[in-house]
């Protein structure tokens, strides 16, 4: 393992940001793993870190095949991380939509010009990544279609879920998209947590990278099967609307398999404590995406379900 | 008349609520009769609009035998933002312009936009009041896409600011609420002026002089048509753009819309702990400055200010 500074800004108060990245192995640029880009993603942070802690143990037995090197960095943005700030502290820009950045610009296009110059130009792009609508997912492995991008590769993390999204306009400056645009195959793979630590679903990420690399050829590494994923179209998941603002109940999480009809949550009056509305299935299938916070809006997606075809 | 454009529930006791006022004439408005939207508050720091909407509005009480259209005013696309000094939607990642057209199947937010969007549909026009942001300082300017340009031009001339800048397009201002708009055949301008969490009362006059100069030229304002500027109109490539390139403090040594020769000093990146300049900023090219750094503290890479290249034939008249 070398461990190498990829990139540093000073700033006019603080100790200078430095971003850490560490190298296992020498040869091919053959894969490239991010964790946290945003200051919240402490889940992120801490699976990148267990993956570093790993390979390390990994690479001094020998299990990395020759002829690849794997770069991970754990953390890009722990300057906001470290003053509980989601974003990048100055002007609350996310460094997530600068890619590919560009060094003559604003500060975070600067930064994620300098990451991108180092990250780029491997044959897997790995992020641990978070969604804008704070819930909770299923395990999966999230692409985005660019015309690019290729499934049958997402398969074999063995997540049960491989999630295809249509970029929006929001999404092109993101890592994973331009990671794609400029020939890497990228995968963000999207556990349970974000602010917290979960540690089961920390472990299922790590395996299923682990699961990734040895079976790109990369790690010489044994690991049960997993899944084989289910592709689905962001476009085929019900979305459940919350009918009103409230306190938020949930009784299915993500993972459970629902019947039409079936209750998902309630909403209770905030002052009074009656349950002012129920939320039921819409159809049959299995829940995907939940929100997880106690209070809730109305018109906002309490759930989205991957619907199952009766065929 | 006060009308509720969209009203969501918050999750305690509150409502979140877009509000704007439908000023038509007292005989009502006929089937034919143009529609304006003024509409700002998008961004919660920006709140130069606040004044330009306040002194449109009082300008109509005034005289309400000159209006023949409707003019809708929507103070405040994001009023839980201005209200607690944030410039995105409280607790919403994404820019609140960057989520237009909206949806129905997603956050509250993008249902908020997706409502705006439907409210305002069917208008013949809309001005859309931007204030920079906390960070730098705008002179008044109307901001086009160029793939747009040739229909807008004529109409971003009539708004009375110093300036037309016609822009690129970028994938990721198609969801901007002027680009929704434009999209559905409503025509948007995207006025940017000021700076945020302030009011420059000049500058709001200037702009309410052009919004009703527009209005006179739509048939919407029987009054006398006030005067207006020939604004400078410019692409691109006469704007250059000056960043720090060491993180401190900047002190300007010029004043805003200064005309600057090339290699000008524009001010100091310094630091305060031992006295030094840290980087000496310059001027790239000769012109005007129209954007410059308001707030002092810099890293590397804030912009410090934006230079109108002078056009040849600008040059010779001075
Ligand atoms: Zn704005």
């Amino acid at each position: 393992m070398t461990k190498e500074t990829l990139f540093t800004l000073p700033s006019p108060y603080r100790d200078t940001l430095n971003v850490t990245g560490y190298r296992f192995g020498r040869g091919e640029k053959s894969v490239c793993i991010m964790g946290a880009m945003r200051g919240n993603e402490v889940q992120q942070l801490y699976i990148c870190a267990q993956l570093v802690h790993t390979l390390e143990q990994f690479e001094k037995r020998g299990m990395l095949v020759k002829g690849n090197e794997i770069l991970v960095v754990p953390s890009v943005n722990h300057y906001s991380m470290n003053i509980g700030k989601r974003f990048w502290a100055m002007d609350n820009s996310d460094i997530n939509r600068m890619y590919p950045g560009y060094d003559r610009g604003e500060t975070t296009q600067r930064i994620a010009a300098g990451i991108f110059e180092k990250v780029q130009g491997y044959r897997y792009g790995i992020q641990f990544a978070s969604f804008y609508m704070p819930g909770d997912f299923i395990p999966h492995v999230r692409m985005m279609d660019t015309g690019f991008q290729s499934t049958s590769l997402a398969n074999l993390f063995g997540l049960p879920y491989v999630l295809v999204r249509k970029p929006r306009p929001y999404d092109t400056g993101t890592l994973n998209y331009n990671w794609q645009i400029w020939d890497t195959n990228a995968f963000s793979i999207y556990t349970k947590e974000t602010d917290h630590i979960d540690q089961e679903s920390a472990r299922t990420a790590i395996v299923s990278v682990l699961r990734f690399l040895s079976r790109m050829g990369i790690l010489k590494y044994h690991c049960h099967s997993g899944y084989i994923a289910s592709i689905i179209q962001d476009e085929e998941l019900r979305s459940v609307q919350s009918p009103c603002g409230g306190i938020f109940t949930r009784i299915r999480h993500p993972g459970d398999e629902v019947s039409y009809g079936d209750e998902l949550a309630q909403i209770t009056h905030p002052l009074e404590g009656y349950v002012m509305q129920h939320i039921y299935a819409p159809c049959d299938g299995i829940v995907f995406f939940s929100h997880s916070a106690p209070l809730i809006n109305e018109q906002t997606t309490a759930f989205r379900i991957i619907r199952r075809l009766h065929g | 008349m006060i009308q509720e454009v969209v009203s969501v529930g918050l999750p305690v006791d509150e409502r979140w609520k877009i509000i704007k006022n439908r000023m038509e004439p007292e005989a009502g408005a006929r089937p034919d009769s143009k529609r304006i939207c003024i509409v700002t508050g998008t961004h919660g720091d920006e709140l130069e609009g606040q004044y330009v909407c306040y002194e449109v509005a009082r300008r109509i009480n005034e005289h309400m035998e000159l209006l023949d259209g409707i003019v809708d005013i929507y103070p405040a696309l994001n009023p839980l933002g201005i209200d607690s000094i944030t410039r995105g939607i409280p607790m919403f990642d994404l820019d609140m312009n960057r989520i237009f057209p909206g949806s129905n199947t997603s956050a509250t937010a993008e249902y908020v936009a997706a409502q705006i969007m439907n409210d305002m549909s069917g208008a013949d026009m809309a001005v859309d009041i931007h204030a920079s942001n906390i960070f730098l300082r705008e002179t008044p300017q109307v901001r086009v896409n160029e793939t747009t340009s040739d229909n807008q031009l004529p109409y971003a001339k009539l708004l009375n600011t110093d300036f037309v800048w016609v822009h690129a397009s970028a994938t990721v201002l198609e969801a901007t609420l002027a680009h929704s708009l434009n999209k559905t055949g409503v025509p948007c301008l995207v006025v940017e002026m000021g700076v945020g969490m302030r009011i420059t009362k000049e500058y709001c006059m200037q702009l309410v002089d052009g919004i009703f100069r527009l209005m006179c030229e739509l048939g919407i304002w029987k009054g006398e048509a006030p005067e207006v500027r020939d604004p400078i109109v410019s692409r691109d490539g006469h704007v250059s753009f000056v960043n720090a390139e060491a993180s401190g403090i900047f002190v300007p040594s010029v004043e805003h819309w200064q005309r600057v020769k090339k290699g000008d000093h524009l001010g100091d990146i310094v630091t305060p702990t031992t006295g030094e300049i840290l980087h000496a900023v310059q001027a790239d090219v000769t012109g005007r400055v129209f954007t410059l750094r308001e707030y002092p503290v810099v890293y590397s890479g804030s912009l410090i200010a934006r230079v109108l290249e002078d056009c040849e034939e600008d040059a010779e008249n001075d």
